[in-house]
């Protein structure tokens, strides 16, 4: 697709996309250059000389149980995180969809979360569910459940998905609003005349209808799990008990900070840009599809 | 039309206020903290009630901080968050007004491989190039500065291929007519293309805010003064110290204090939220 009317001039042009292809260049590129650089290379100890090792950081890293431990909690999380707050957001939102007096009002009690940081996210909920002083801990202790996030991997994992699909209810919620508003009425009427029950046409009707919706939001809600929970474990466990709760980029972040092994955290710094475009071509690809959302 | 009968609307109801109860209870459960005495609730003994030391915990964040280990004023990383969203915000919507103008709107070498280039940054965040953005950014003296908390954030992608399709759907007839009036480049985009973008740039930048301000990752590894913190990294130092010395009325006043301006935000400004929301996910 191109203009047709456009304006002449030779160097207008490069003087308008220069700042923005600066900063990619020096933010993005370089950065990203160093990152498969600095992956195919190892460091001694001191700093002072670095060895050229083809793939031996990528050998190390996919040997180590730590980290093949890491990649499927963080494909668990998201999984988790993807489906619970799905399933609740789109409940709300085919709720929200019907007639009712105060639609309007629902929507904008159910957005808001949307705003919240996830460093915010993580305070708020480690301070229900703390142990000693956490108001929501205190029934669950009353009720006779054994509660420590902060020594019990398992409720610390948990707590964070947990906390991270309470954040994206309101994004799934505006988007299956959306998708469900797209719906034409005509063709629920023409199943409700065939007899179809409430239960039947949503299952027969409106949900085949809505897969698109389903599948672009599952997408980005893995997205969102693998990246934006950074600032939700960091602020809730920083990633323990032990590293039951550390994730791919959880793990990038305190390797490079703790470890100092730069190989080691530029190799893994490349296999999540792989993993990041493989998601996004999928994005892509299905955007391309025309999908009304 | 698909009637629903009165029973299915009150089940409906009741649904849509139990979701906006799980929804609001962690945020009530802060405003009520941060109301009380901090010996309560150290001691697990907070109530489900406001407590009588609203104004004096939030006087006591905003101007003063905690008495503990960062004395830093949330006021002041309240400013620095502001600066950093307003930074990332405007920067990015002039950088890819700009560029979108002259991809769509001129013909010159190497238009598609630039085009390019700017596209394909979708597919490394900020996430997956941390150390060795943070060493470029060392290496150009710009740790703790508000340029080096904006600049690699402030390229987008997204922004340039929203203000790209937009353009694309501007009638040619406005810019033949503007060059029959004898305009030029930069008078068409300034008395033209801008007046028919705003709706376009407020509702990214409604976006844009939000992101900005709720940066984390990125502030976390590139402030070490106190005087730079944003408020998301503040609130994390607050309850690094053990925790029977953690002040939580206070954390939660900083909670709350950093959920309001996005909050703000989306609530009165709904309508652009939605559509800024939907076009950059697009």
């Amino acid at each position: 697709m191109q203009k047709q009317a456009i304006f002449q001039s030779k160097l207008l042009p490069y003087a308008l996309v220069a700042p923005q292809l600066a900063i990619v260049l020096i933010f993005f590129y370089w950065p990203a250059l160093q990152a498969v650089i600095q992956s195919f290379l190892l460091q001694d100890a001191f700093g002072l000389s670095t060895t050229f090792v083809w793939f031996d950081n990528y050998i190390e890293l996919l040997k180590d149980r730590a980290y093949f431990k890491a990649i499927v909690r963080t494909f668990f999380f998201s999984f988790a995180i993807a489906v619970s707050s799905l399933s609740f957001a789109l409940l709300l939102a085919v709720m929200a969809d019907k007639p009712l007096r105060g639609s309007m009002l629902y929507r904008t009690l159910l957005i808001w979360p949307y705003a919240v940081a996830p460093p915010v996210v993580g305070v708020l909920w480690i301070f229900m569910l703390h142990p000693s002083l956490g108001i929501i801990a205190r029934y669950l202790r009353a009720m006779g459940v054994d509660w420590n996030p902060l020594l019990d991997g398992d409720q610390a994992a948990t707590l964070i998905i947990l906390a991270a699909a309470w954040k994206q209810i309101s994004y799934n919620f505006l988007f299956f609003l959306a998708g469900l508003q797209s719906i034409p009425r005509s063709v629920l009427e023409a199943a409700a005349i065939d007899g179809a029950r409430p239960m039947r046409r949503f299952w027969t009707v409106t949900f085949p209808l809505l897969s698109p919706t389903i599948f672009f939001l599952l997408v980005v809600n893995i997205v969102y799990a693998f990246f934006d929970t950074f600032g939700i474990i960091d602020t809730m466990t920083r990633g323990g008990p032990g590293t039951s709760t550390v994730t791919l980029v959880y793990k990038v972040y305190s390797d490079g900070l703790l470890g100092g092994n730069l190989g080691s955290s530029a190799a893994q710094s490349v296999i999540l840009m792989i993993m990041v475009i493989v998601l996004t071509g999928i994005q892509f690809r299905f955007v391309e599809r025309k999908v009304t959302y | 039309m698909v009637e629903e009968e009165g029973f299915r609307r009150y089940v409906a109801h009741i649904i849509l206020w139990i979701g906006i109860a799980i929804v609001a209870f962690p945020v009530y459960i802060a405003i009520v903290a941060s109301s009380q005495d901090n010996a309560l609730i150290a001691n697990g003994q907070m109530s489900l009630l406001p407590g009588g030391h609203f104004f004096e915990t939030y006087y006591q964040t905003i101007f003063v901080g905690t008495s503990g280990s960062t004395r830093e004023p949330v006021g002041n990383m309240m400013l620095n968050s502001l600066v950093m969203a307003l930074l990332i915000a405007v920067g990015k919507i002039a950088i890819s007004i700009i560029s979108a103008y002259a991809i769509v709107y001129f013909r010159f070498p190497f238009r598609m491989p630039i085009f390019w280039i700017i596209f394909i940054t979708l597919m490394l965040p900020v996430e997956v190039r941390i150390y060795p953005t943070y060493k470029i950014v060392a290496d150009l003296h710009m740790l703790d500065s508000y340029a080096g908390l904006s600049l690699p954030l402030i390229a987008s992608a997204t922004a340039t291929l929203l203000f790209r399709q937009f353009f694309m759907t501007v009638p040619d007839e406005l810019l033949e007519a503007s060059r029959i009036d004898g305009a030029g480049p930069f008078r068409f985009f300034w008395d033209t293309l801008l007046p028919l973008s705003r709706t376009n740039m407020a509702a990214l930048f409604v976006i844009l805010f939000i992101l900005g301000w709720n940066q984390y990752l990125w502030p976390l590894l590139i402030t070490t003064r106190d005087d730079m913190q944003t408020i998301q990294i503040g609130i994390r130092k607050m309850i690094t110290t053990t925790d029977a010395l953690t002040e939580w009325p206070v954390v939660m006043a900083t909670a709350v204090l950093a959920m309001l301006p996005p909050v703000f935000v989306v609530v009165v400004m709904q309508k652009l939220f939605v559509r800024g929301l939907v076009e950059t996910e697009k």
